[in-house]
């Protein structure tokens, strides 16, 4: 079948839209509760290194959601065991980078493989399965849409109240704990709160897709600024409009609701980083000293100092 | 005259192995204590022990009168250089407002009352960091970053700054910015600095006592009376010599002290190029 062939009056149809907006009123109100708390969680994602975390951690949300699918338990509760127990394991064996991404790496196709064990060995739905993975528009009862309600507010509520000494633990570990912040609960605890978060997204957005919506809002908004405010504030802003909007434009057609969210997020981070561009040209003029790359040996002695640490 | 840290009869051992013992160590305000060492001789460990982050196997350790504990006001910590990433959402003077409200709970406000404004730009200025504050930090260069580290370890007026090897992988140019700064420091506001380093040169001229630690010995004393060949031959039981050579100190010989060696040579080649 060629392109043209395509009855593109059945894919791109706006013409009941007034009808058929009450139909995903649960998926509107999830998505745009998951837009702020996606978009908060995401600052933190960047700041800690935790973009191939949050995947792995997706991928074992995956397997407990298609586990429960299996045993006609409720979804959310699988996908909650499975990030929980993800994020347990980061927490306890693995909080420096290296561990962490090995663990992850190990983790991950466990947790995928597992995942699709389930699914060929469902009956039910095609739907279902695929939507686990790419997420869904319509999937949301009451039920999910309550559960969703609830952790999102609590992790709203508890990040909230971290905020600060969690920047402070993130950006420098010593100091903070020589001033006293608890730096080895801080860090877990945070991991734990975004096991919550990617259990409750999955169903909406999708095992695979869910970076989207953890890790871009906020890698777009530091393109443009480093505010600490500001960062925030902008990745809830692009996190909120890719979910919503994605939403919306998903009705009138019969695509997926994931492929716009993705491309709204995408769009949103090309469009910040030709900005950051742009800034970063007037950043260099400004530069008043010459610029010494970070954790780059910057005496003789200092590179001496690496290659002897490198071969003791 | 109080003294800012004191040390008494302590002792620091993991398992068999002792680091130090019987440490008495007095440092009074405004007092600039540079702590030498191989590696694994203690010195961070000694830091971690007045921070009041690693306990103490033996003694008592009390900063401004008091048992050292976890997240005293009374301490400024600077520690050993690493870069920020890109992905920081923190412009330089941010860092420096973490040292006044990062152990805070809630969420940063971006309307901040006046007086904190006021506080964090004295402290810019006070470190010479003004042209570069509003920069964000993963964009500077290590020097503006360690410059903003002092600034933020400023920012409780503490009576001790405690600096762990905070020139490594500084330029000449921006090792001495950083010693300026804590001289200034501490001859302005009588702020005591114990400063740990591989490298005494660069620290020579505003150094007060050496505390020179080695396999669990150690000698306290002024720059002149330890660095010497025949102490540090002692300390380190086998024959080292010690070259003077203007404000400048070379060491030569010892297995661990070679550490220091070829950054030496390569400064007093460049001193005296």
């Amino acid at each position: 079948m060629s392109i043209a062939a395509i009855d593109w009056h059945q894919i791109v149809n706006f013409d009941n839209y007034g009808e058929l907006l009450p139909l995903v009123r649960n998926s509107l109100i999830a998505g745009a509760m998951l837009g702020v708390v996606g978009g908060l969680v995401s600052v933190f994602v960047m700041t800690r290194d935790l973009p191939f975390a949050v995947h792995g951690v997706s991928e074992l949300s995956f397997a407990g959601a298609s586990g429960a699918l299996l045993l006609g338990v409720s979804v959310v509760a699988g996908s909650f065991v499975g990030s929980l127990l993800a994020a347990l394991a980061l927490g306890i064996l693995g909080m420096r980078a290296r561990d962490r991404n090995s663990i992850i790496g190990v983790l991950m196709p466990f947790g995928l493989g597992l995942g699709i064990l389930f699914l060929a060995l469902y009956k039910g739905r095609a739907a279902n399965k695929f939507g686990l993975l790419t997420g869904q528009i319509v999937a949301i009862d009451d039920t999910s849409l309550t559960v969703l309600l609830v952790t999102s507010a609590v992790v709203l509520i508890v990040l909230t109240a971290i905020w600060r000494p969690l920047m402070f633990a993130s950006v420098d570990p010593e100091v903070a704990a020589a001033r006293g912040v608890p730096v080895r609960f801080l860090g877990p605890f945070f991991v734990i709160l975004l096991g919550c978060t990617v259990a409750v997204s999955i169903q909406v957005i999708g095992a695979l897709l869910i970076l989207t919506l953890l890790c871009t809002p906020a890698a777009a908004a530091l393109q443009v600024t480093s505010s600490p405010s500001l960062v925030p504030l902008l990745s809830v802003v692009f996190a909120f409009s890719s979910m919503v909007g994605g939403i919306l434009l998903a009705l009138g057609t019969s695509i997926p609701i994931s492929p716009y969210v993705t491309t709204i997020s995408f769009a949103i981070y090309l469009v910040c980083r030709l900005l950051g561009r742009l800034q970063g040209g007037r950043r260099s003029v400004t530069a008043s000293a010459p610029q010494v790359e970070p954790g780059r040996a910057a005496t003789p002695r200092a590179r001496w100092q690496r290659a002897t640490r490198r071969h003791p | 005259m109080t003294a800012v840290v004191e040390l008494r009869d302590a002792r620091l051992s993991f398992g068999a192995r002792t680091l130090w013992s019987g440490l008495d160590l007095t440092v009074g305000p405004g007092q600039f204590i540079t702590v030498l060492g191989s590696n694994g001789s203690g010195k961070s460990s000694l830091l971690k022990a007045i921070l009041g982050t690693l306990p103490l196997t033996e003694g008592e350790v009390r900063v401004c009168g008091r048992p050292a504990r976890r997240g005293s006001r009374r301490i400024g910590y600077i520690p050993q250089h690493h870069g920020y990433a890109v992905d920081v959402p923190l412009r330089g003077r941010d860092l420096v407002q973490l040292g006044l409200d990062g152990t805070r709970w809630g969420p940063p406000l971006p309307w901040r009352n006046r007086e904190q404004r006021r506080q964090v730009d004295d402290l810019i200025e006070r470190v010479g960091a003004g042209a570069f504050a509003n920069r964000p930090i993963g964009r500077l260069s290590g020097g503006e970053q360690q410059q903003l580290r002092a600034a933020q370890a400023l920012a409780t007026e503490p009576a001790v700054l405690l600096c762990d090897e905070p020139l490594l992988s500084l330029d000449l140019r921006h090792q001495r910015g950083v010693v300026d700064l804590l001289d200034k420091q501490r001859r302005d506001r009588d702020t005591a600095v114990l400063f740990v380093t591989h490298e005494i040169n660069p620290v020579l001229p505003v150094t007060d006592q050496v505390l020179y630690l080695n396999d669990g010995r150690f000698r306290i004393g002024p720059p002149d009376e330890v660095m010497t060949s025949a102490v540090l031959s002692e300390l380190y039981r086998s024959p080292i010599e010690v070259i003077r050579r203007g404000d400048q100190i070379v060491v030569l010989g010892a297995d661990d002290a070679s550490h220091t060696h070829p950054h030496t040579t390569s400064q007093t080649t460049k001193a005296t190029a």
